[in-house]
């Protein structure tokens, strides 16, 4: 077992070449006591038998494919096509290693320069990297940058509206450096916390030992607005803005590299790549030429060969661990090429009219959700408009509540409980809707919501 | 062999993707806030499929060939992993939703986490890193809070060998750490004396790759975790090199504190072109409430032959989130499907066999090449790639001329102690006949260095490319598109 092929007779010729009599004798470096441990693992199971397993595994989890889903908090139900799968389980892209050896991997290679072009021109930034881990840990890449590019400043500004885990993985990253996060106390009422999510409050908080300020767009609790201004107070105190934006309403949003962000950084889930409980999920990374040395991760150029044919390489691998070492912009090695390639494809596939299209569906249907569900009694719609696809839908009853007879009764998954992360948003649930939720589940959704209110207490 | 871009290949208007008419009233964007042009590219599905199909030729893969990179274990990944991570209860459910309707996943999850402590010597694990280097970053932070959790606020530097991935001493950096180098001995194991020398009451800890990147076990490996030990550090085991060791010892039990696993590497996930990866942490007792929140835990027993109730713990002394959700989850589906698969006796084959075929390799090759530690090696060797007689080839050339014979070049100029690197890690999922096939070639190369060195230095031949000018890539920096009659304007 283990997908090994020797025969036994392999296998003796081949100790006998080595001049060993037992496999047992490779090992004498190893310390003896601590040599060959029994390990309590379940027996193997055959292939058959372990795909009975995984599938009764599978089937005690609730899924997207079933229940109508109104999740969203940072990953989504898009619509993904067939099309994607199928070239994804090429065995050429998915059981190749980073393309260290570019005459080879140029399948790999100019998949990624192209990768790198979408998410450019999504969002309106002159450079794109290969990926990160997922948006939360690109974010933390985007404030590494600022404090290598902004020497000497050590305070960074979050907007209490950027995702609570990207906010989380942000401290986690920054606790041996000395910077300060600031931006996102807990408050006590939503007036508070809709005042501080406002780019002319976050505006307010930058001074001179301001490296960057993270806003997120649209923000947390869906709703978006001109970040122009932001942008221009951020660079006039000398520090830079990253927007952490949700790449499927860039299909219909002005772009952050317009409104004069310096990183534009997040999720690329919406981009093709399934809810798999969390992951494997793609960090996206875009910025301007001027920081290209500063960014973190792998980047592909276009150049020629000996003969003048068009050819790809990794370039600018200077900054990289593998060179640079203890100086490196950054420790990332292996990233998510196969979900860049994912979303890539995504891209060209949904294409100039398709994205529009889809990102349309969402706005239009989550505001026919916010009409229905905002008038039901006990509950009320706490985004203010303009918001893109997610609006906070205040509760009469705790949200774990509801959301268990919505699945439980109606097979609906219900939205993102609030309360998890903000006092102030107790019995507050965020409604995600996509192209995905049809009016017949939004209708159903309102009826479930009406119903769980009468058992308001 | 080229293929155009996305972009040259697009024609206005064309369409791909089909989605439904609104079933709801459209609505209106703000003014002033939407965008005046979406530069993606126009295409029909059919012309998507092609052009990537197309591309996809243009790669080689595990499953095309052997794929001998040092210290990547490009073993073959097993096609069931890939349906397993498919079934629509793990593809399709989402990351947040409740815990009791989230059971099949978190029992996987929870599995696997006693898996690799068992497998690894660990008392405790962590599955949210996303990569080996994305654990090592994990790891670090938790050794530096362990310290400050006790009041020992001045250890502030790193000891990390010469002959480490270059990862180690980044993410080192990234903690906030400092790195002092440590030299290797004519061995290929860690320089003891230097070593004292170094470890003294600033010492956060020692970040060692056991076996080392030469695919050597370190013969002192319980006097180097005595000695980190003894002056108050921690000993850090970079697992990229674990595969060798899978129910040959476990690394907890030689005294590691923190461990990471590359799933990617050891567990058979495959590599994807660069990624997705998995990073999952081990940790000794002393470091488990140090772990990244939130792990799976069992909160409340079953009753009977009732399964208990799985969900989300957060330790108390928790470093925080390395990422958002829990982990790549895709990855760890894989993973249980590999471990459950083999057993124990299973993941000892593997260990066996992965140490046999690099023995193998190495002896069939250390005539020709030499091979400068050249003793009973793990998983994986290090050869040198140029003669004396033939001074104008290097490594590279070696590299490039093995794809003419149809294979991937093993990791070059890696590790750094050694000049003109050729790091060979055959895995056990090569038979023997395609090991003899490498070693020809590999021979015939070596002869070919000498008489006709030309075929090396111009190699590959018949690779879709030729070599590639990377000083122009890195002077002209074009590291995007856009649609063509952008670029034309």
């Amino acid at each position: 077992m283990g997908y090994i092929p020797h025969t036994d007779s392999e296998r003796e010729a081949m100790l006998r070449v080595i001049g060993v009599k037992s496999v047992d004798e490779l090992f004498t470096d190893v310390p003896a006591r601590h040599r060959f441990p029994k390990l309590d693992l379940p027996e193997a199971l055959s292939e058959m038998d372990a795909v009975a397993e995984l599938r009764d595994l599978s089937e005690a989890n609730v899924e997207a494919g079933h229940a109508a889903c109104f999740l969203g908090a940072g990953a989504y139900n898009h619509f993904i096509p067939a099309a994607i799968n199928h070239m994804l389980m090429r065995g050429e892209f998915y059981t190749a290693y980073t393309p260290y050896q570019p005459e080879i991997s140029q399948g790999t290679l100019q998949a990624i320069f192209e990768y790198q072009s979408l998410i450019a021109n999504l969002t309106g930034m002159e450079v794109s990297n290969a990926s990160h881990y997922d948006g939360a840990t690109a974010t933390a890449e985007a404030v590494i940058l600022a404090l290598n590019q902004v020497r000497g400043r050590s305070r960074v500004v979050l907007s209490p509206a950027l995702h609570p885990h990207y906010r989380e993985v942000v401290r986690t990253y920054m606790q041996g450096t000395g910077v300060t996060l600031v931006g996102d106390d807990a408050v006590n009422s939503r007036d508070e916390l809709e005042r501080r999510s406002r780019a002319s409050t976050l505006a307010e908080m930058v001074d001179s030992q301001t490296a960057m300020v993270i806003v997120q767009y649209p923000n947390f609790f869906g709703g978006f607005e001109d970040l122009t201004k932001l942008a221009d107070a951020v660079h006039a105190a000398g520090a830079l803005l990253a927007v952490v934006a949700y790449p499927h309403a860039l299909g219909l949003l002005k772009t952050p590299g317009e409104m004069g962000a310096d990183v534009v950084c997040g999720e690329g889930q919406p981009l093709g790549i399934p809810l798999s409980f969390g992951g494997p999920y793609l960090g996206y990374f875009a910025t301007r030429k001027g920081f290209l040395h500063k960014m973190a991760g792998r980047v592909v150029g276009e150049t020629q060969d000996k003969d003048g044919r068009r050819g790809y390489v990794l370039t600018l691998s200077a900054r990289e661990q593998h060179i640079k070492r203890a100086r490196a912009s950054s420790n990332i090695c292996t990233n998510q090429g196969l979900m860049a390639l994912a979303s890539a494809i995504y891209m060209s596939l949904m294409g100039k009219h398709g994205l529009r299209q889809a990102a349309q569906l969402s706005f239009n249907k989550a505001h026919y959700a916010a009409e229905k569900l905002g008038n039901l009694k006990g509950y009320g719609v706490a985004t203010p408009e303009p918001f893109f696809n997610e609006f906070i839908l205040r509760c009469p009853r705790p949200v774990a509540e509801i959301n268990h007879e919505l699945l439980e009764e109606w097979e609906i998954l219900g939205g993102y409980d609030l309360g998890r992360d903000y006092p102030a948003l107790k019995d507050h649930m965020l409604v995600a809707v996509t192209e995905m939720n049809t009016k017949q589940e939004i209708d159903a959704l309102a009826e479930a919501l009406s119903e769980a209110a009468g058992g308001a207490r | 062999m080229t293929e155009p871009t996305i972009y040259e290949i697009s024609v206005a208007g064309r369409r791909g993707a089909n989605l439904p008419d609104s079933d709801v009233p459209a609505v209106r964007l703000p003014a002033g806030l939407t965008r005046a042009d979406l530069p993606l590219p126009e295409l029909s599905e059919m012309d998507v499929v092609r052009h990537f199909l197309r591309l996809s030729q243009m790669n080689y893969s595990v499953d095309k060939g052997m794929y001998p990179l040092g210290s990547c274990t490009m073993k073959y990944n097993p096609k069931v992993n890939e349906d397993m991570a498919r079934l629509p209860g793990f593809a399709l459910s989402h990351p947040l939703q409740a815990g009791e309707f989230s059971q099949g996943a978190l029992a996987l999850m929870y599995q696997l986490q006693e898996w690799l402590k068992e497998i690894g010597g660990f008392a405790g694990i962590t599955l949210q890193p996303a990569a080996g280097a994305h654990g090592e970053l994990t790891g670090v932070l938790m050794m530096r809070a362990y310290h400050l959790a006790r009041g020992d606020t001045k250890r502030n530097k790193i000891l990390v060998p010469d002959s480490a991935h270059g990862t180690n001493p980044a993410s080192s950096s990234m903690a906030g750490l400092k790195v002092v180098e440590i030299p290797s001995d004519a061995h290929g194991n860690i320089d003891l004396e230097a070593f004292r020398r170094v470890c003294d009451e600033t010492t956060v800890g020692l970040m060692l790759t056991n076996p080392n990147t030469l695919g050597l076990f370190e013969e002192h490996v319980l006097e180097v975790a005595k000695a980190v030990h003894d002056c108050g550090g921690l000993l850090y085991g970079d697992g990229a090199n674990l595969n060798a060791l899978l129910g040959v010892v476990r690394p907890g039990d030689l005294g590691f504190d923190v461990m990471h696993y590359n799933l990617h590497k050891t567990f058979s996930t495959p590599h994807g072109g660069g990624g997705p990866g998995s990073g999952p942490v081990g940790v000794a007792a002393h470091l488990v409430d140090f772990l990244p929140g939130p792990l799976v835990g069992i909160v409340e027993e079953g009753e009977g032959d009732e399964p208990p109730l799985y969900g989300f713990i957060t330790p108390a002394k928790s470093i925080g989130r390395m990422r958002a959700f829990h982990g790549n989850f895709g990855m760890l589906v894989r993973a249980y499907t590999y471990i459950r698969m083999l057993g124990a006796s299973g993941l000892r084959a593997v260990a066996d066999h992965s140490v046999l075929n690099a023995n193998y390799l190495r002896v069939r090759l250390n005539k020709a090449y030499h091979v400068p530690h050249d003793r009973i090696c793990m998983h994986e060797f290090v050869a040198e790639g140029q003669w004396k007689d033939a001074p104008g080839v290097r490594a590279l050339d070696v590299a490039k001329r093995l794809m003419d014979y149809g294979f991937h070049p093993p990791t070059n100029y890696f590790p750094l102690i050694v000049h003109e690197a050729l790091m060979i890690e055959p895995t056990e999922t090569e038979s023997k006949d395609t090991l003899d096939a490498f070693a020809d070639a590999l021979l015939r190369i070596a002869e070919e260095a000498k008489t006709q060195p030309e075929l090396l230095t111009q190699a590959p031949h018949n690779a879709p490319v030729g070599r590639l000018d990377e000083v122009k890539a890195a002077k002209e920096l074009v590291l995007c598109c856009r649609p063509v009659e952008m670029e034309r304007a």
